[in-house]
C-alpha cells in the first residue's frame, strides 16, 4: 500500500536541475510566437485613439480590397445576447458602441503577412464622436464624473452611490469607535498607488484556427488553456468541447493570462477566412495598452495603537478603479490589508469604481500589494511616533493560530510569528546605516488557493512516469511535480516527466494563479502516484499468490509487509513496468478534485536604501524576504519567487506607473518609458525560507508565488522615511516626487 | 439537516433585514447556499457574481457537496481569486 506519512524526505527539499532549462537556454523552448500552420495567416489589430468614444460608423472596405487580406472583423460578426461577466469578456475583446479606452479593439484584420494586416489596418475608417473621460480613481468616483456604463453597477451597491461605483464592499466587527478611544495614539493617512502591469517577459501571442463547422484549435501563451477554451467559447458562441487548446511554453504571466484578449479575434478571423489558422502577436504597445495590468487604488486608513504598541482598531476605506469593466480587487485588498494583526476592532469599507483604462486583469497578490501599502505606512509611521521597535510591534500583535483573522474565520496552522521570528535574528537587521539610509519592515499576507485540478500520470513500460497536468509552469511547478510524484514513487527525479498538456487530454483545471499549482497540482499528483502504487502492489500480490493488503511500497518496490506475508524478494517498479501487458495492462494514477486544506502565507521583507538629498534617486543598498513556504519542495525556485516578487514590488514602489495624458491616452505605452528595474538596478535579494508545514498538503506545501510582492511597496516607502524623516504616500515614490517632498519638508 | 450559524460580511445586511450573522437550517455547503437564498432572495445576485466559504477558517471555492455542521464556524467571503 502506499504510504501517506513520509517525514524524511529522499527528494523533497533538493534543489534538481530544471527540466525546462536546456530548452530555455537554447531557443528550443516554443513560445506564443513560434508557433506557425501551414497556410497560416497574420492577425492585427485597429485600436482606438480615444479615451471614450461613441463609434458612429465603421468602414473596412478599403481594407477588405486590399490584395492579401483574407477577413476583417468587427463587433457585428460576434454573437449577441451575452450578459454579465461573459458580455465584459466580449466587450473587452471588441468594441461594440463605444471605445471605452484608449486601445480598445474596434476592428481586426487576418491577411498574408503581417505587414499586409497592418497597413490593412489603417484603410479601416471609424467614424468617432468623442466623449468625456475619466482615468483617476478619484475623479472617476465623483458623482458628476462622465459615465462609463449605465447600469453597470451591480446588486451589492446601495441606491444613491456615484454612477461608476459597480461593486460596494463592507465587512468588520467590533467597535471601532471604542477602539480608537482606547488607544493612546490614532493616526489617519490617505494612500495612493498608480496602475501598474505584470510586464512578462512574452507578449500575448496565440495562432487560432476556426472552421465552418466550429471545430478549432489555438495555440497560446497561457496561465490557463481551459479558461482560454471556456471564455472563447462564450465570446464566440462555440461548443467547448469542440475547442482543443493548447499552451506553449510561457514567457511570464504574473496573472495577466489568466483571461483573453485578442484570442477570439485569431478564431473569429479564422473562421472567417475559412479556416485558415490566423497568428496574432500583439506588440509591446498593445500589452501595455490594451491588456490587463493591476487597479489604481486610492486609500484612506486610520488606526489605533497603545503606547506600547498594542493595535486597539483599523478602518480601511479603499477606491479602486480596475477600468471600463468591474473587477477592481477591493475586496481582495481589505481582505489582506490588516491579516497580520490581531485587532478586535475593524471596519472595512470598499468601492470598485469604473475609469477609461484597460480592463484590470489579476496581478500577483491581486488588490494586497496595495492595502498593505496603506496599512504598513501607516503602522510604521506609528512606530516612529511612538519610538516602537516595529519588529516587536509586529511580533506583538501578529496573528496565530486558533486567532480569528480581520476578515472573519479563524486561523488555521500559519507561520506569521515564525516568519517575524527568524526575521529578527537576520545579520540584516544588525548592519549598521549611514547618512541618507534608511531601514523599512513590512509584513504581507496572501490566502492562496485550490481550484478545480485534474491530474493524470503513467508508469512507462520501464518503471520511469509521465505526468500529464493542466496548469502551465510559470514558476517552477513541473520540477516541484516530478519531485513529489518521484518521492512518492521511490524513483528517481530524472525518471518522471511533467507535461503540461492540452484541454482534451484531462478534465478541466483552473489556471496557474492564486499560487495554486504546486499545492493542488503537486497535491493531485501524489494522489495519482499513490493509485499508481495501489495497482503495482496489486500487480506483485496477483504474482506472488497473496492478499494485496500483505502488500508495502519501499524505496520504488514492492514487497511483503511482514514475515506473515511471505518471502518474496522486493519486485521493483522497473520489473511491474516491464510484465504490465502482461500482468493486466497499462499501469496509471488519476485524481480529480478541488483540493481541500490551502494553506495561507505571511511573510516579511527588510530593505536598506540610500536616497540621494540633490536627486530624489532612491537606492536600494540591501533587500531581505522571509516567508513561510509550508515546505519547499525545490528551495531554488521558492528563493527565485521571493526574489521575483520582491523585484516586482520594488518597481511597483520606485518607478513603474501607467501615466494617462488629459486626453485620456496611455503616454508610457513602451518598456523605455514604462521603467521595469533591471539587474543593475538591484543588489542581490537575500532570502530565508520558513517552513511551517500545512498540514493540508502531502508534503506541508502552502503555496509561495504571491506573498512575496506584497511587502515591498509599504517596507521601501518605510525606509524612505527612515532615511530622510519623509513620509511617502503616493506611488511610485520617483526621484522627483521624493525631491518634491523633501523640498516640501524643508519649508 | 441541522442549523447553522453563517456570517455574513456586513454589507449584505441590507438583504437580510440588517442581521450580519443568521441561521439557517442546511447540511451541507450548497444546501446552505440555497437556504440563504431561499430565506434572503436578495442574496441571490450576489452568489451567483461568485463567492467563497471558509469552514472552520478554511477558505473553500467550489465545495457544494462539503458537509456542514453546526460546530463549524462558518463564514461568507467574495470569492477569492489570485494571479
Amino acid at each position: 500500500m502506499p504510504k501517506d506519512d513520509i517525514k524524511e524526505f529522499r527528494l523533497v527539499g533538493t534543489r534538481p536541475n530544471r527540466p525546462d532549462g536546456l530548452d530555455k537556454v537554447t531557443g528550443r523552448a516554443r513560445y506564443g510566437a513560434d508557433i506557425t500552420a501551414p497556410g497560416m495567416l497574420w492577425g492585427a489589430v485597429l485600436r482606438s485613439p480615444h479615451a471614450h468614444a461613441k463609434i458612429l460608423k465603421i468602414d473596412t472596405s478599403k481594407a477588405e480590397a486590399l490584395t492579401g487580406v483574407k477577413a476583417v472583423v468587427t463587433r457585428a460578426d460576434f454573437p449577441t445576447g451575452l450578459t454579465g461577466e461573459e458580455w465584459n469578456l466580449q466587450e473587452n475583446t471588441m468594441a461594440g458602441e463605444k471605445a471605452l479606452y484608449d486601445g480598445h479593439a474596434i476592428a481586426a484584420v487576418a491577411a498574408t503577412s503581417s505587414l499586409i494586416a497592418q497597413e490593412a489596418v489603417r484603410l479601416i475608417e471609424v467614424d468617432y464622436e468623442v466623449l468625456p473621460h475619466v482615468t483617476d480613481v478619484d475623479d472617476a468616483i465623483k458623482p458628476d464624473a462622465p459615465v462609463i456604463r449605465e447600469g453597470a453597477a451591480d446588486a451589492s451597491v446601495p441606491e444613491g452611490m456615484p454612477p461608476n461605483v459597480v461593486k460596494y464592499f463592507e465587512f468588520g466587527r467590533g467597535d471601532t469607535a471604542a477602539g480608537f478611544k482606547d488607544a493612546d495614539l490614532v493616526m489617519e493617512r490617505s494612500f495612493k498607488t498608480e496602475a501598474t502591469h505584470q510586464g512578462y517577459i512574452e507578449p500575448h501571442a496565440c495562432l487560432g484556427q476556426l472552421g465552418a463547422d466550429g471545430k478549432g484549435e489555438m495555440w497560446v501563451c497561457t496561465q490557463g488553456q481551459w479558461f482560454i477554451r471556456q471564455m472563447c467559447s462564450a465570446v464566440l458562441g462555440l461548443n467547448a468541447a469542440q475547442l482543443r487548446v493548447t499552451p506553449s511554453e510561457i514567457g511570464g504571466g504574473f496573472g495577466g493570462k489568466t483571461t483573453i484578449f485578442m484570442e477570439p479575434l485569431s478564431l473569429a478571423l479564422s473562421q472567417k477566412a475559412g479556416g485558415r489558422p490566423v497568428k496574432i502577436v500583439m506588440s509591446r504597445s498593445e500589452v501595455l495598452r490594451a491588456t490587463g495590468p493591476t487597479a489604481s487604488a486610492s486609500m484612506d486608513v486610520k488606526i489605533g495603537m497603545t503606547k506600547d504598541g498594542k493595535l486597539t482598531a483599523a478602518r480601511a476605506e479603499f477606491r479602486m478603479q480596475g477600468g471600463a469593466f468591474p473587477g477592481a480587487p477591493v475586496d481582495m485588498a481589505l481582505y489582506c490589508c490588516l491579516a497580520p494583526y490581531k485587532i478586535e476592532n475593524v471596519e472595512h469599507i470598499g468601492y470598485d469604481v469604473l475609469a477609461n483604462r484597460p480592463k484590470c486583469a489579476a496581478y500577483r497578490a491581486p488588490g494586497s500589494p496595495m492595502g498593505a501599502f496603506a496599512v504598513e505606512s501607516l503602522i510604521d509611521e506609528m512606530c516612529r511616533k511612538l519610538d516602537l521597535d516595529p519588529m516587536e510591534v509586529r511580533l506583538k500583535n501578529a496573528v496565530r493560530e486558533g486567532d480569528q483573522a480581520s476578515y472573519g474565520p479563524t486561523f488555521g496552522s500559519i507561520g506569521l510569528v515564525e516568519v517575524l521570528e527568524a526575521t529578527a535574528k537576520h545579520p540584516n537587521l544588525s548592519v549598521p546605516l549611514g547618512p541618507n539610509q534608511g531601514r523599512g519592515v513590512a509584513s504581507g499576507y496572501w490566502f492562496n488557493h485550490n481550484g478545480e485540478t485534474s491530474v493524470s500520470m503513467a508508469i512507462s513500460e520501464d518503471g520511469t512516469a509521465q505526468v500529464s497536468v493542466g496548469t502551465p509552469d510559470i514558476g517552477g511547478s513541473r520540477a516541484s511535480i516530478a519531485l513529489m510524484v518521484a518521492e512518492t514513487l521511490g524513483i528517481a527525479y530524472e525518471d518522471v516527466r511533467v507535461n503540461v498538456v492540452e484541454t482534451g487530454a484531462l478534465g478541466v483545471n483552473e489556471p496557474t494563479h492564486g499560487s495554486r499549482a504546486t499545492f493542488a497540482t503537486g497535491k493531485a499528483a501524489t494522489i495519482a502516484a499513490r493509485a499508481a502504487i495501489k495497482e503495482m502492489c496489486r500487480r506483485a500480490a496477483n504474482e506472488w499468490g497473496i492478499d494485496e493488503e500483505a502488500v508495502e511500497w519501499v524505496d520504488g518496490a514492492a514487497q511483503p509487509a511482514g514475515p506473515n506475508a511471505g518471502d518474496y524478494p522486493p519486485m521493483s517498479i522497473k520489473d511491474i513496468a516491464k510484465n504490465m501487458g502482461s500482468t493486466g495492462g497499462p499501469i496509471s494514477g488519476h485524481h480529480e478534485s478541488v483540493p481541500d486544506g490551502v494553506g495561507a502565507s505571511f511573510g516579511c521583507h527588510v530593505v536598506d536604501v540610500e536616497v540621494d538629498p540633490e536627486t530624489g534617486l532612491t537606492k536600494i543598498l540591501r533587500y531581505l524576504v522571509v516567508q513561510d513556504a509550508g515546505r519547499a519542495i525545490h528551495p531554488s525556485y521558492v528563493e527565485g519567487q521571493y526574489q521575483g516578487g520582491a523585484v516586482q514590488g520594488i518597481g511597483w514602489a520606485l518607478n513603474e506607473e501607467y501615466v494617462y495624458g488629459k486626453d485620456g491616452r496611455l503616454q508610457n505605452p513602451i518598456f523605455l518609458d514604462y521603467r521595469m528595474p533591471v539587474a543593475s538596478d538591484l543588489p542581490m535579494i537575500d532570502t530565508m525560507i520558513v517552513e511551517v508545514p500545512n498540514p493540508g498538503h502531502p508534503f506541508g506545501v502552502r503555496g509561495v508565488g504571491e506573498t512575496g510582492i506584497t511587502p515591498p511597496l509599504p517596507a521601501i516607502a518605510n525606509a524612505i522615511q527612515g532615511a530622510t524623516g519623509v513620509r511617502m504616500s503616493h506611488l511610485p515614490m520617483t526621484p522627483t516626487k521624493v525631491l518634491a517632498a523633501l523640498k516640501a519638508s524643508q519649508e | 439537516m441541522s442549523e447553522l450559524t453563517v456570517h455574513l460580511w456586513a454589507g449584505l445586511r441590507r438583504f437580510t433585514g440588517g442581521l450580519e450573522v443568521v441561521t439557517v437550517e442546511a447540511s451541507s455547503i450548497g444546501k446552505m447556499l440555497d437556504a440563504l437564498v431561499e430565506a434572503y432572495p436578495g442574496l441571490g445576485p450576489i452568489f451567483e457574481a461568485g463567492i467563497s466559504v471558509a469552514v472552520d477558517g478554511e477558505i473553500i471555492n467550489g465545495g457544494r457537496h462539503r458537509p456542514l455542521a453546526p460546530s463549524n464556524e462558518i463564514y461568507l467571503m467574495q470569492r477569492i481569486k489570485g494571479g
